[in-house]
């Protein structure tokens, strides 16, 4: 290591996951620990290990420390900053070497990614404008109203191919020039931050690192569309990226970025921040535009578009946190570059949120056209514990659950639909041979149940029917008729839904059916759930050659159907027994059999 | 359809609340457009729920009929119509919990202070609550009690947590 260059700066990643794993105390002991000392300190958006967090990280040196804890701060501070000794015991460690890795950028996980939209996140202070200036922040908007015009920045996005990254992909230019011709002298922009997916969080990543970043796309697609009034739309759920939000606006109204006579340009355009109550529905554009205008959020027919008749009847343009994001890399570095990144219909760069049972849980950014195998076992990890790897669900409610034997189906817009799954809002869930698959489609049609409007009837009956059917599979009521019923609904459903929700509602069922129809037999036919999930085909039985008669099971079975007598081996009433797993769990022998 | 989850819930008794605590707040909106979320959810903040001696007030107040104000409310999952317990918990039913077992770790919540997802226990101690996502997937599965993230967590680390609860609650 070189131990010339010494450390000045220690990131504390901020966001929601590490704060859950408590980095504020550990950034506010740095605080306290280093005062007087000529060092600085500063909280970082998700720097997107989260698997790993908290995370601190010293630069310009780039060390990462992982797991880190309230105790380590004192040890970090003396060891490395003082005397330039790094502590090794917090280094991540490489779960296949065993190798500790002291630099993040050689970490695997890292190595792999390219971060265009994510640059800044984990890297500056997401509540210091003056972080993000000097990032070269604020330089394309400042581009776009001095430089150029509102018909050449148009021509740029358009010719960059830059596809809507909300998940349905629709291409960016297109929408922003429709909105651009639209007659009207009152237009309004709208970015999209209603993420309502399970399991996703790239949007609420960007709004809580990088808000600056999303601030500058808004402005200059409302400067460039002819816009005086934005809305952003969060989830009320994310209350750290809507306090983040709110300091960014009041920073850049200060510094007259927003307001009256944004950049001495003679231009207005002015943002507010609009807090979602709940609803999946929300995040279709037409269902987003009925909320703000308080209402309830029921999607309507299209045509008209958003972007002749939105919100209040107004020509509305509506793009995703994402897409908004990308704006500002598009104008500074030019469409070449950014064309340069993807294949040929998608270009560009995408974000997953990688969870699941996947060893590297965080948030990750590649071009578009990477394999998932590169992304599952390269930049993941692979599966947690090395178990077998089953399926991946992409693009949550919305998306499908591919097969190993599709891992090598390169990202973007277009193969995923081919193979049955959407990119969605990015979600990319791993499952292993513990999830069942059955199971998996049941919960999501459970989702995209309650969550429907109610307002087409395919949608609203016809999601509640399949559900149903699901419910009687996974406890041992289904017949093989009910699969092609269920088939028969999903694209009645598919075909009679007005917006994304009904039309994508019944994709997790299709996948499932399609790529794993061996355990939908297996539930059916022989009774029995493989992943040993479904609770009502399950049987818990003691195996009496492992058992010891330690009496911890039949202390800890809450409906005490387990009796036996210390030193003897004990018996699971199957009668009372509720299939709860307990004894399951807290056996230290592995004395329960589970079949 | 959305509006199943909240004719299911149990209802308890719901008390009178005090509308002058908000009148200000709630004036300030008068005449504008597009208001009905924000206001609801300026009168959630202030008590918790949606009291209906409130609502009623301000349906008069601001010139917003009751049936829209009622309407609005019950499709966001965000409002409630009855008081939440002392204790809030949020069990995340996010895919990647989900997938982690949430389902098994509400269920031994559910039997430790018995009452049912949706629920609040009669002695107003604890509100039960399964949410769609509360986005910290890498410690799956988690819940919140009371905003506050417990992540990783299993059946015996349930029992620990809920063992310091109760001391805790002893002890004031």
């Amino acid at each position: 290591m070189n131990k010339e260059i010494k450390s000045s700066e220690i990131l504390i990643c901020c966001g929601t996951g590490c704060v859950s794993a408590k980095a504020d105390k550990i950034l506010e002991k740095f605080k306290q620990d280093t005062k007087g000392k000529k060092i600085k300190v500063k909280p970082t958006g998700c720097h997107g290990f989260c698997q790993q967090g908290p995370l601190v990280i010293t630069e310009p040196d780039g060390i990462l420390y992982s797991r880190a804890t309230t105790e380590d701060v004192n040890e970090i501070i003396n060891s490395h900053i003082e005397n330039n000794v790094p502590v090794e015991r917090l280094f991540y460690t490489d779960p296949q070497t065993g190798e500790k890795i002291p630099h993040y950028k050689n970490i695997q996980f890292y190595k792999e990614q390219q971060r265009v939209i994510l640059r800044n996140c984990g890297h500056i202070n997401p509540e210091d404008i003056n972080e993000y200036v000097k990032s070269g922040g604020y330089r394309a908007i400042k581009k776009a109203l001095l430089d150029l015009n509102p018909e050449k920045v148009l021509k740029m996005i358009k010719d960059s191919c830059l596809r809507g990254l909300g998940g349905a992909g629709f291409h960016t230019g297109l929408k922003w020039e429709f909105c651009f011709n639209a007659k009207g002298d009152e237009k309004y922009i709208i970015c999209n931050g209603d993420e309502g997916d399970p399991g996703s969080f790239q949007d609420r990543s960007v709004f809580e690192g990088d808000p600056h970043s999303v601030l500058e796309g808004i402005i200059i697609a409302g400067t460039t569309i002819g816009a005086k009034k934005g809305f952003i739309y969060v989830r009320a759920e994310y209350p750290l990226a809507v306090k983040r939000l709110k300091i960014a606006i009041d920073q850049a109204r200060k510094k007259g970025f927003l307001g009256k006579n944004i950049f001495d340009s003679k231009i207005d355009f002015d943002l507010e921040i609009f807090q979602g109550a709940g609803a999946f529905v929300c995040g279709e554009e037409t269902a987003l535009i009925a909320s703000i205008e308080g209402q309830r959020g029921m999607p309507r027919r299209r045509p008209p578009f958003p972007a002749n008749s939105g919100l209040w009847g107004k020509p509305t343009l509506i793009n995703n946190v994402k897409t908004y994001a990308s704006i500002s890399n598009i104008i500074n570095n030019g469409v070449e570059w950014f064309t340069k990144m993807g294949t040929d219909n998608s270009k560009g760069t995408a974000i997953f949120s990688l969870t699941g049972e996947v060893a590297n849980c965080g948030l990750v950014e590649v071009p578009m056209g990477r394999t998932l195998r590169e992304i599952i076992f390269g930049i993941g990890g692979g599966t947690t514990d090395n178990k077998k790897f089953k399926a991946v669900q992409i693009g949550g409610p919305s998306g499908g659950c591919l097969p190993d034997s599709l891992l090598d189906l390169p990202v973007d817009f277009d193969s995923l639909k081919e193979a049955g799954a959407m990119m969605g809002s990015g979600g990319m869930v791993v499952m292993d041979e513990s999830t069942c698959m059955v199971d998996v489609s049941k919960y999501f049609l459970d989702f995209t149940q309650k969550e429907s409007c109610g307002k087409c009837t395919f949608c609203r009956v016809g999601t509640k029917r399949m559900l149903e059917i699901l419910v009687r599979i996974t406890e041992g009521e289904g017949t093989e008729e009910d699969l092609s019923i269920l088939e028969e609904l999903a694209k009645s459903i598919k075909n009679n839904s007005l917006c994304g929700l009904g039309q994508t509602a019944p994709n997790p069922v299709l996948t499932t059916i399609k790529y794993f129809r061996d355990e939908y037999i297996a539930h059916v036919v022989d009774k029995k759930c493989p992943a040993k999930v479904c609770k009502k085909l399950l049987t818990y039985t003691i195996i009496p050659e492992k058992c010891t008669g330690c009496v911890v099971c039949a202390k800890n079975c809450p409906s005490n159907c387990i009796t036996g007598e210390r030193k003897e081996v004990h018996f699971i009433n199957q009668d009372d027994c509720i299939k709860c797993g307990i004894c399951y769990d807290r056996c230290k022998f592995e004395a329960i059999h589970v079949e | 359809m959305r509006i199943e989850r909240i004719a299911g819930k149990k209802e308890t008794q719901a008390t009178e609340e005090d509308y002058s605590l908000i009148s200000e707040k709630i004036l300030k909106y008068k005449g504008k457009t597009g208001i009905t979320i924000p206001v609801l959810q300026t009168i959630q903040k202030a008590f918790g729920y949606l009291p209906k001696n409130i609502l009623k007030q301000t349906s008069i107040d601001l010139r917003i009929p009751l049936n829209e104000l009622y309407g609005v409310a019950s499709f966001y999952s965000q409002f409630r119509f009855t008081p939440v317990g002392k204790n809030m918990i949020m069990v995340c039913k996010g895919t990647a919990c989900h997938v982690k077992g949430a389902e098994k770790i509400l269920d031994e919540i559910s039997r430790k202070i018995g009452i049912k997802d949706g629920e609040t226990s009669t002695d107003m101690e604890y509100t039960l609550e399964g949410v769609a996502c509360i986005g910290c997937c890498a410690l799956a599965p988690c819940i919140t009690i009371n905003n506050e993230v417990h992540g990783r967590l299993n059946t015996k680390s349930i029992d620990k947590i809920f063992k310091s609860k109760k001391a805790e609650g002893k002890n004031q």
